[in-house]
């Protein structure tokens, strides 16, 4: 059989007292993409630091590829990649010479260490810059930078410490289209993630975490369903059109729809949001009704954590930030 | 195979490091302005005063200056190693080091090695600048003696201070203390004037400090006196410094790191 790309067996990690991990057992298969959802303080740095070899855990086992990642740590460091929030990138080096030098560290030959470094520069959109020190660099194109440096050792299993948290959208975009090219290359990847739909447009199984525990685990279809759905808004003119509303909604609402009679507001709970607003528009063009203020709306990470703890999240006052934060 | 990669890891982190003062020359030029700052000053302006304390037949102030500054210069230069070390300790770069199948000591030893590389640029322009002022070596054998013997000081104190700059919580606070340690040891030594002309209290703790042998077996070398007292004292001294502290900065490095 197939070892697991990672398996956590009752692992916990305190300092001091405060126990940021308690008891988290996890695995996923290789070549598959696990994600871990949770808010500021919840313990998946934590996860990756021990399966990075960087923190040790209190109690429990944690294998990669199953190599024990406390009683092999140098085997582990040769089969993994860390890339993260903090970009771990070298200021006064230029991008070549950043992704080099990891490929070197790595024990690589430098012919096929710069043959790398030359593929990732130009995979990585940094060709323009790969000569530029860091610091002149853009957020996005240092985590680029930072991931490409974690490429450079051909890692079996690749740890992404919120690639995409600080991102604006196009960054961000540009971030999931290389991790969508990962994938398709067959990495197995472990990724940490406070946006929801990031592990739905990345992962293949999601557990979500909060004080250092799992809280539910599953695909991301599984999950949603348990989490509430997708969900079109309206606004209707009058209270005359709710009948021709409620018809043209009837085909596409996953449960029956909500109306206001105050605000004339209809929510419509739906299975695939961006699809079903399509089919919702060209049945309310049949029908030939306006409607104002039409918009969809996804569950959030709150709407998560409401739906799984009855509380929302605590990010507003995170417990700690730093990048050795128990985040 | 261990110590091949050992090697490399350690010039790969060498070569980082050396970048920084390429990418940024103001940080090699004012690690040279400083010493030669106190070069100028001390023997324009105290030089006049103190210059009358050196009674060795034949021996100018700047004579007796020069190896004491570059001893000095060396001292201060180790702080940077604390200083570097520290900052990149705070930054998400020393977790990439730690998770690659690297040799551990490769980042330490990249630093303190980079460091004696920039001390030996510093301390040929600082013998440039001496030269301009009157300083003259007694031989080519001992220069090279004392220009050696002031890079292995250095080496040996650049552990010393990686490893208190690895204890400081950030860059700043290791400078603030290195600085208590370097101050007392510099000026409370023989660098800048004859121990004779201490009071005998101070005298006692200035006899038996290493900077005043360090100075000494400098000077010995480089104006071709008879000292080897010193010299072997000084060689001890640095032996002393790597078997004490390389192992407390490794130690410290993988503790702190975790």
């Amino acid at each position: 059989m197939m070892p697991y790309a990672f398996d956590l067996k009752n692992v916990t990690k305190h300092f001091g007292s405060v126990n940021a991990l308690n008891g988290v057992s996890l695995h996923s298969e290789e070549n598959k993409v696990f994600a871990l959802l949770g808010p500021n303080g919840a313990g998946k740095t934590t996860i990756v630091r021990i399966l990075s070899t960087l923190l040790e855990p209190s109690s429990g086992t944690a294998l990669v590829h199953g190599l024990d990642v406390q009683k092999q740590p140098k085997e582990v460091r040769k089969i993994i990649g860390l890339a993260g929030q903090y970009a771990a990138v070298d200021e006064f080096q230029t991008g070549f010479e950043n992704i080099l030098m990891v490929g070197l560290l790595y024990g690589l030959k430098r012919s096929e260490a710069r043959k790398r470094t030359e593929q990732l520069i130009e995979r990585l959109d940094l060709a323009d810059a790969a000569n530029r020190p860091v610091r002149t660099y853009s957020g996005g194109m240092r985590r680029r930078l930072d991931l490409g440096a974690s490429l450079v050792g051909q890692p079996k299993i690749l740890f992404l410490d919120e690639p995409t948290t600080g991102l604006d959208p196009a960054s961000r975009q540009g971030m999931w289209q290389i991790v969508h090219e990962l994938i398709d290359q067959g990495t197995s990847i472990l990724l940490t993630t406070q946006y929801l739909e990031e592990a739905d447009e990345l992962a293949d199984s999601i557990a979500v975490v909060n004080e250092g525990k799992v809280i539910a685990k599953g695909t991301s279809n599984q999950l949603k369903s348990r989490l509430g759905n997708d969900m079109i808004e309206f606004k209707l003119n009058r209270l005359d059109d709710l009948a021709k509303a409620k018809e043209a909604v009837s085909s596409i609402a996953k449960s029956p729809a909500d109306f206001n009679k105050d605000t004339l507001v209809m929510r419509v709970p739906v299975n695939n949001g961006s699809k079903d607003l399509m089919k919702l528009v060209e049945r309310l063009n049949q029908a030939r009704l306006d409607v104002e203020e039409l918009s969809l709306h996804r569950p959030s990470l709150d709407d998560v954590f409401l739906a799984l703890t009855g509380n929302v999240t605590h990010t507003d006052t995170p417990i700690k930030v730093n990048h050795k934060g128990v985040g | 195979m261990g110590w091949l990669r050992l090697l490399r890891d350690t010039w790969v982190m060498t070569l980082r490091n050396l970048r920084r003062y390429v990418r940024l020359p103001q940080l090699l030029f004012f690690s040279s302005v400083q010493p030669i700052m106190f070069l100028l000053l001390f023997n324009y302006v105290f030089g006049g005063a103190l210059g009358s304390s050196v009674r060795i037949p034949g021996i100018k102030y700047i004579d007796f200056l020069l190896p004491g500054i570059l001893v000095q210069m060396v001292m201060f230069g180790g702080v940077q190693t604390g200083i570097g070390l520290a900052d990149d300790m705070g930054k998400g770069i020393i977790d990439r080091f730690r998770s690659l199948p690297m040799t551990r000591v490769a980042v330490v030893a990249g630093r303190t090695f980079a460091d004696a590389l920039r001390n030996l640029v510093v301390i040929g322009i600082m013998i440039a600048v001496g030269y301009l002022l009157g300083f003259r070596f007694n031989s080519a054998v001992d220069a090279l003696g004392m220009v050696l013997m002031a890079l292995l000081f250095g080496y040996a104190l650049s552990w010393v201070f990686a490893f208190i700059g690895m204890i400081a919580k950030d860059s700043e606070t290791a400078q603030l203390a290195s600085f208590v340690f370097i101050f007392p040891l510099t000026f409370a030594s023989g660098v800048f004037v004859p121990i004779q002309t201490m009071p005998s209290w101070l005298q006692v703790f200035v006899r038996n400090q290493p900077v005043t042998f360090i100075a000494d077996a400098a000077r010995a070398l480089a104006l071709g006196i008879n000292e080897h007292g010193a010299i072997w004292k000084t060689i001890i001294w640095v032996v002393g410094l790597l078997i004490v502290f390389v192992p407390l900065a490794m130690w410290q490095y993988k503790r702190r790191a975790s």
